[in-house]
């Protein structure tokens, strides 16, 4: 029985109705949006697509989609910013839908979070790797692109145990020192989320 | 479970506040404080109708701040299986009623941006309170309220001067409606939809804002239908071993509770799901009037809505 807090992706649909639509796709998030659609799609004269790379080479075939507005962004920061100032002047007929990693979709909702959209109003769809941003439960601080578990805090050292329970607010998976009662133990660590 | 922790009120005001709406002030017999509410909150009101017990749904529409009485709205529906004909012909002031503890399946987002109301009728009374808390916390609200005529309508002009620019009227016999289409595609993201009005009215409102690509979570409705007649039928509880007969102008839950049996309720409307009971067997057709089950359940004939579904064919056997 999987933790409640765990985000369910559901994947991308592309038949809900709405006047506007705005996709922020990260890295093999592109392909949420091209396995399913084809450039003759009447929604993608209504659409506007923000994308940022990291790494993948899908530019080309999101730019034949021939969408009504197109972005690439040199970094996911650099698109959420884009996606925010979007969001700023939008109305309630636009459907939002975000792609990629859990990072990158947690990081989309919190953005549209601000401007009063709910995380399930958000159509998603987890692509690319599994690799989590975790809070340290002890030291708070954040650790990004973990795909082992368990690892060593960057800020603390403490070494901790990666569980499914998720922060909406703080983006983040938490993780909990495993070794505190026997200190000298360290559990081999097992790539859980590459 | 549902919590049915009963108070006996009396009625201590009655006002007729338009041409077939009475408003009825309600306080505690015992003298105590009523319990807290928040706005969009109802009350299940009990009352004997000729030797039948009906206990009908209506929206608070005093002040979450004053804990002294609780004021409810009536439209007197002719032709109707009664209670509201009830509540206007037969209560008088001094009476005692029987009412539940407040429920609230129509509460204002605490998240929203901006909030649009849209009431038709006697729809108006779940946001008078709601307006008033958003009012003193400074949040956003615009209220769209249709009525028939100035005489049918209740509460317009005192909401008009109380936010004079937060509040449109469009009155039918004066020519006048609101195009929603035009109203529900330009609002800001963030805005929260709540609309309480006659079924035709919501189901039209909501087709509208859907097609335009609302977001289901920001769309609210509070609807309080009342349960269909039909023709008579049996039905037999399966945990409480009772045979029980559902009369024309009574629901199986009514039915249900006057044997005795305790089922679980809040909106007695067919929205919320609360008294959704196992079918175990049926040769017959179940006549779905709730807008709660999915298309699919509804199919599969395993469930039924006592509140205000009913049955056609013999042999009825429910988990109750």
């Amino acid at each position: 029985m999987a933790i409640k807090s765990r985000p369910i992706y559901n994947g991308f649909d592309l038949e809900m109705p709405a006047q506007r639509h705005i996709f922020v796709l990260e890295g093999e998030g592109a392909l949420a949006l091209l396995e399913k659609v084809n450039p003759s799609h009447p929604m993608l004269g209504q659409s506007e697509i923000l994308y940022s790379p990291v790494g993948s080479s899908h530019e080309q075939a999101i730019v034949k989609l021939n969408a009504a507005n197109f972005f690439t962004a040199p970094s996911s920061e650099i698109l959420l910013n884009r996606f925010a100032a979007i969001l700023s002047t939008a109305t309630m007929s636009t459907r939002l839908y975000a792609a990629g990693t859990e990072g990158f979709i947690g990081a989309a909702v919190n953005v549209a979070a601000r401007y009063g959209v709910k995380s399930a109003s958000i159509v998603k769809e987890h692509r690319g790797s599994l690799r989590r941003r975790v809070q340290c439960v002890h030291c708070k601080g954040f650790n990004s692109d973990i795909t082992a578990s368990p690892f060593h805090c960057e800020h603390c050292k403490l070494y901790l145990f990666v569980r499914d329970h998720f922060s909406t607010r703080l983006n983040a998976f938490q993780g909990v020192c495993v070794n505190a009662e026997e200190p000298h133990l360290f559990p081999e660590p097992v790539e859980l989320y590459q | 479970m549902t919590v049915h922790t009963e108070m006996s009120v009396t009625v201590t005001d009655i006002e007729l506040v338009a041409d077939a709406i009475k408003q009825f002030t309600l306080e505690r017999v015992d003298g105590q404080p009523m319990p807290a509410f928040a706005p969009g909150a109802h009350i299940v009101v009990s009352m004997m109708d000729a030797g039948r017990l009906r206990r009908n749904p209506y929206s608070l529409m005093s002040s979450p701040r004053d804990p002294w009485n609780f004021r409810i709205s009536v439209l007197r529906v002719e032709r109707s299986r009664g209670g509201s004909v009830f509540m206007h012909d037969v209560i008088a002031v001094g009476d005692t009623l029987t009412i539940s503890q407040p429920v609230n399946l129509f509460p204002v987002d605490i998240l929203a941006r901006r909030n649009l109301f849209i009431a038709g009728g006697v729809g108006i009374t779940p946001f008078i309170p709601m307006m008033e808390v958003l009012n003193e916390k400074g949040g956003v609200f615009e209220l769209y309220y249709s009525i028939r005529s100035r005489s049918h309508g209740a509460f317009w002009s005192e909401m008009s001067a109380l936010y004079p620019n937060r509040v449109k009227i469009a009155v039918g016999a004066e020519g006048y409606r609101f195009d929603y289409h035009e109203l529900l595609i330009n609002q800001p993201l963030g805005t929260h939809l709540y609309v309480c009005g006659p079924k035709l009215m919501l189901e039209h409102i909501f087709n509208i804002a859907r097609d335009l690509g609302w977001a289901q979570e920001n769309l609210h409705f509070e609807l309080f239908l009342a349960p269909p007649s039909g023709s008579p039928f049996t039905a037999k509880l399966a945990s409480s071993g009772k045979e029980i007969v559902v009369a024309e102008h009574q629901s199986l839950l009514e039915s249900v509770e006057e044997a005795g049996v305790d089922a679980p309720f809040l909106c007695r409307a067919g929205a919320c799901g609360q008294c959704e009971t196992r079918v175990l067997a049926s040769d017959g057709e179940i006549i779905h009037n709730d807008i709660f089950l999915t298309d699919e359940e509804r199919k599969s004939g395993t469930k039924i809505m006592p509140c205000v579904s009913r049955f056609v064919g013999v042999g009825l056997t429910i988990e109750l």
